[in-house]
């Protein structure tokens, strides 16, 4: 498997897509709400959301039933939650990854998402890559940014071997100074330079990188089933369509009404939301515009059917809690004050505890008896029903389903969004554990309700980001 | 386990109890300083003549210095004692111990706590043991409100009747302690107060909770034989049980939120070492753990007042109410009285010591034969509880 390509005089084999998954949080703002107006809902990721968690999530979707271990990975993002320590290895942590993975954070540019699927695909000729991108994207009130941007997550395990869904037939960069959109350290929200002057730079960089793409993979335009542009502009696509002779069938763009454009994760969810709907054979090009462009087109191959995850891009968009009040998404965002409750701040965690405990942290592993068969959660050392010592085999539980055995409404704990809605869970396979609930409103809880885990940033503390995991309602 | 207890070894011979409320002018130091001497006057005796204390607190301080410094008790051993809200009854009890085994001659349980300098709502320490990060967020009101909808699940009450228990439980005991000059909250509370209070958590409302409030109690005690030195009316030690959970109601499926586990042993335990057969026939009046009113409900069948299944019943027909046959709370519990940890399980003695001298006033019940007092400190599945039976032969 693998195409082998000749460019620039030296042959290499192009990788594949093995598997890939998407994630988009549950909440939705109505663009008519916010003052700047417009039409459709952008994607807001919650309170306890941040880039990491969302790559987490669509990585546990692509990783999901998965035995391939990859070699590196790479997590694309402009809204890294820690500017210095390695948001990827919160990620790697929370995919219970070998220490031998190489991890690599990527960003400052909505274009790098798109990049680091095509640098994972040039390192995984040699072994596979996974290539995470997330993004919480936050404008300045009012603003077009604010509107149009979205809070997603895509990732992409990308190596050779005959069970990829996918084959990546070329891919191409194009690289200009230029200011469009640009953020110093000091700023809260990006600025933009006028869509004019970014469109006569930009359609020439991603015609160049799109020309050389097709010329690479022995196509033309019209052997694509679909092309999908990330940009932050929608004329720069549609001049692009008209450049290219695109049909109307071949372009689209299916999620700036619903999601936003969603940073360094918005070419690569849609790729995945291509991917989730195409047939085998189709070739499908992905394009990405920011401080130059990239491109990467790729064909089904006829396994496309067996690595789609378990929720397409369409059924995260499907399932959502619509009309987030305004006042809330600020608050959510840090850009309005927070009046915190008269209880303590929550400590700072502290880092030899985190370390011994990885794996439940941040991978939700737990222990099962050896002696009596007892699921221990937390992982424990006597056994909880049966008191043998040290009889205990790890167990991950992050994609164990649950029900609610009881829960309470906290008016009281300290949280963003009050109430803290907290619940005792019963794992389906056994094991009992009392955790919080996300994306969940008071109203609609049951006893008995079916949830899963979701991996979350519980609250920020003297600037440690202390992650675990909550339940949801299954979505 | 052997549990032999010290039956009738031990008498309580003095008890001092500071007024229990938000005490903005005085401090932890005050506190304590005026329960002990309120004790020693009480027993008659000065503090000098104090061989040894066991001083109980959460979150008030560290150490013996803590007492010693602000008492000027010179050159003694005091023993800083913690065990969650059970805190107060376990000072009381390594006291007990101390006396019974013959280390010393006369002993001083104490308890304080200053809850109200912190500015929070409800109990909450400062961060103590460095963590992970991934403990539970519930606060207590959350885990104890767990209780009541389990409760009516488990033996069919609707949400109404469980309504009218929770009130029936918090009207009583603001009705004592509206008789009580050392409680927080002197005032009896109408039933659509209560039950129109704003939530804290699940069902329960702010009147379902107990107060935050300031305070500290003292005990004196002696060997049995030696306590007509100092009282003509000592309250004698029957059963003392301490018992720490395996903290596993969140981790097993068969816990069902519908009892406490570490009560129904440690009151097994105190009744097995006082001898006691049925409680509900043989305990005449007892101070329990009133933190949030559906506790109550289900300590009264922990304790083995009611069957199981009927304590709401036996609620709602008065049977714990002063003038009632088995009167709970007749001090206006922790919910007149809030609950500085450290000084709760001492406050609920001293209750037992004003009842058994027939001291108590207008909540005074009739010829007392055995009190029992009840301190909790946890949550549901994850506790320890203390019960002790006193009396007067």
């Amino acid at each position: 498997m693998g195409l082998r390509v000749c460019n620039m005089r030296q042959c290499y084999v192009m990788a594949a897509i093995l598997r890939y998954g998407s994630y988009v949080p549950f909440y939705r703002l109505d663009r008519a709400r916010l003052a700047g107006s417009g039409q459709g809902e952008r994607s807001v990721a919650s309170f306890d959301e941040d880039a990491t968690s969302l790559a987490v999530e669509a990585g546990r979707e692509a990783m999901r039933g998965c035995d391939q271990v990859p070699s590196s990975l790479l997590f694309a993002s402009t809204s890294h939650p820690y500017a210095e320590k390695l948001n990827a290895a919160a990620v790697h942590a929370a995919l219970d990854l070998p220490a031998a993975v190489r991890c690599l954070d990527i960003g400052s540019t909505a274009r790098s998402g798109l990049s680091a699927l095509a640098l994972g695909a040039e390192v995984a000729s040699r072994a596979p890559a996974l290539v995470c991108a997330a993004d919480v994207v936050i404008g300045a009130p009012s603003g077009p940014r604010e509107s149009s941007g979205g809070d997603a997550a895509c990732c992409f395990l990308i190596g050779d071997g005959p069970e990829a869904g996918a084959e990546i037939l070329s891919t191409a960069s194009h690289t200009e100074e230029l200011l469009d959109v640009w953020r110093g350290p000091e700023q809260p929200f990006a600025r933009q330079w006028e869509e004019r002057f970014a469109e006569q730079r930009l359609v020439p960089a991603l015609s160049a990188v799109f020309d050389r793409c097709l010329k690479d993979a022995g196509l033309v335009a019209g052997d694509l089933a679909r092309v999908a542009v990330d940009t932050a502009h929608p004329r720069i696509a549609v001049s692009l369509a008209r450049k290219f002779r695109l049909a109307p069938e071949q372009v689209g763009d299916s999620l700036a009404h619903f999601v936003g454009r969603a940073g360094t994760a918005n070419a690569g969810l849609l790729l995945a939301d291509l991917l989730d709907s195409a047939s085998a054979g189709d070739r499908l090009a992905v394009l990405s515009a920011a401080d130059g462009a990239e491109a990467m087109i790729v064909k089904a191959t006829d396994r496309i059917h067996e690595i789609r995850p378990q929720r397409s891009v369409a059924d995260w968009v499907a399932s959502k809690r619509g009309g987030l009040p305004y006042e809330r998404y600020l608050k959510w965002r840090e850009i309005l004050p927070f009046e915190p409750p008269r209880r303590p701040d929550p400590p700072r965690p502290a880092a030899p505890p985190m370390q011994r405990s990885e794996r439940w942290k941040y991978a939700f592993v737990g222990s099962r008896c050896r002696s009596c068969g007892a699921v221990n959660l937390p992982p424990q050392q006597v056994c909880v029903q049966c008191g043998a010592v040290d009889q205990m085999d790890s167990v991950p539980f992050a994609d164990e389903t649950a029900r609610i055995a009881t829960y309470t409404i906290d008016h009281l704990a300290y949280s963003m969004q009050k109430p803290v809605i907290a619940a005792v869970v019963d794992f389906d396979v056994g094991g009992r554990f009392a955790c919080e609930l996300a994306d969940v409103a008071p109203e609609s809880v049951q006893i008995g309700q079916e949830l899963e885990m979701t991996f979350r940033r519980l609250y920020t503390s003297e600037g440690v980001r202390n992650y675990f995991w909550k339940a949801r309602p299954r979505r | 386990m052997a549990s032999r207890g010290i039956r009738d070894q031990v008498a309580i011979v003095g008890m001092g109890c500071t007024r229990f409320g938000e005490h903005w002018d005085r401090g932890a130091s005050d506190l304590l300083v005026e329960a002990a001497l309120g004790a020693c006057g009480s027993a008659g005796v000065e503090k000098e003549a104090i061989d040894a204390y066991w001083m109980g607190t959460l979150t008030s301080g560290r150490s013996g210095l803590i007492l010693s410094e602000p008492l000027k008790t010179g050159y003694r051993p005091i023993t800083r004692v913690e065990n969650f809200c059970a805190t107060g009854s376990e000072a009381l009890r390594n006291a007990a111990y101390a006396v019974a085994c013959g280390a010393y001659d006369l002993v001083m349980a104490i308890g304080v706590e200053k809850l109200k300098d912190s500015g929070y709502s409800g109990l909450a320490s400062a961060a103590g043991t460095p963590t992970d990060g991934t403990q539970s967020s519930m606060t207590a009101p959350a885990t104890f409100s767990l209780l009541a909808p389990a409760y009516s699940q488990k033996y069919g009450l609707d949400e109404a009747t469980m309504r009218q228990v929770l009130t029936r439980i918090a009207c009583k005991n603001h009705a004592n302690g509206a008789r009580n000059p050392k409680a927080q909250f002197q005032r009896a509370v109408p039933p659509e107060k209560i039950e129109s209070a704003p939530k804290v958590a699940g069902m329960l409302g702010v009147f379902d909770c107990s107060g935050v409030s300031d305070g500290a109690a003292a005990a004196i005690l002696c060997r049995a034989e030696d306590a007509h030195k100092y009282t003509n009316a000592p309250l004698f030690i029957k059963a003392l049980s301490f018992i720490a959970g395996p903290a596993d109601g969140a981790k097993r499926q068969d816990y069902d939120y519908t009892t406490f586990p570490e009560v129904v042993a440690s009151a097994t335990d105190a009744y097995q070492q006082a001898g006691v057969r049925d409680a509900r026939e043989e305990i005449s009046l007892a101070e329990v753990h009133d933190c949030f009113t559906p506790t109550e409900l289900v300590l009264m069948e922990d304790l083995g007042f009611s069957q199981r299944g009927s304590a709401w019943q036996d609620t709602l027909g008065g049977r714990f109410e002063i003038g009632g046959p088995q009167p709970v709370n007749p001090d206006g519990g922790l919910k007149s009285f809030g609950h500085p940890i450290g000084a709760s399980g001492l406050r609920m003695m001293y209750e037992m010591w004003l009842q058994f001298r027939g001291e108590a006033g207008e909540r005074q019940v009739d010829s007392p034969r055995l009190g029992l007092t009840h301190n909790l400190g946890g949550a549901p599945g994850r506790c320890v509880s203390f019960v002790s039976v006193v009396g007067v032969n």
